[in-house]
């Protein structure tokens, strides 16, 4: 039998209100798979930190084009969340819980902890004044 | 929706929509600033009962609120918690600065 896989992109302005729309988006292409309610609230959390992230930090408020790719091969779900703004200089201080680069802004720095929680794998990729990329990984179904 | 700001004596009650997102804690925010320095509040009450959804947007507005109530133990409470909320307040330690009560059906 052939594997099941789907693949669908979204392209929208980075606007905070769009957070919504591309969470939603994550979620209902998600269904597909059979989440379970849980399943479908970690989803939900981790693309709304990554859309945050690209408006906060990427573009730093200015409008520009968020694209978020969703891919599924079987139960595994692929989300690639890309800016092409002012990029990451240190990755791995970025992803430190409690590290932001903006505390005047009141944020939590935990948006990379929680992408890390709820997703089972996630990979920044990032160029200094040319953009970022996250890519997450979750496998759906399987609590069942 | 209803009414979103409740004051009774010095305690704040902040009844939160279905999602608690970057949009809506810039808002909330701005709102309960505005009652904290008008009014005398000792506790400020979140309630999650109709909130679905939140990320860690939701988790800076009442690590901020803390801040801004001096930093005292019980001066922030979150309640109608559900699972995903409680995990969301544990994994950032929240639960350590506030009174956490869950929704009923998620009790036992």
């Amino acid at each position: 039998m052939k594997e099941n896989t789907n693949e669908m992109i979204l392209v929208f302005d980075s606007i905070p209100a769009n957070e919504g729309l591309a969470r939603v988006t994550a979620a209902s292409f998600c269904t597909q798979l059979n989440p379970t309610l849980e399943e479908v609230a970690d989803l939900k959390t981790a693309v709304s930190e990554a859309v945050t992230n690209c408006i906060i930090h990427g573009y730093e408020g200015k409008i520009n084009k968020i694209e978020m790719k969703l891919q599924y091969h079987g139960n595994e779900l692929y989300v690639h969340i890309t800016d092409y703004g002012i990029g990451i200089m240190d990755i791995e201080k970025a992803m430190e819980p409690m590290y932001t680069s903006k505390p005047d802004h009141e944020r939590s720095g935990m948006g990379f902890t929680f992408m890390e929680a709820f997703m089972d794998e996630i990979r920044v990729e990032s160029q200094p004044g040319k953009g970022t990329t996250v890519h997450m990984k979750k496998t759906i179904g399987r609590k069942r | 929706m209803q009414e979103m700001y409740k004051l009774e004596g010095t305690v704040l009650t902040v009844v939160l929509p279905q999602d608690v997102d970057h949009p809506v804690t810039d808002l909330v925010r701005r709102e309960t600033d505005h009652i904290i320095n008008q009014n005398y509040i000792r506790k400020i009450v979140f309630d999650f009962t109709h909130t679905e959804f939140m990320d860690s947007s939701g988790v800076g507005l009442l690590m901020g609120r803390y801040r801004a109530m001096g930093m005292r133990k019980e001066s922030i409470q979150a309640v109608g918690v559900s699972r995903h909320i409680d995990r969301l307040l544990h994994l950032s330690g929240l639960h350590r600065y506030i009174e956490i009560q869950k929704a009923e059906e998620e009790e036992a």
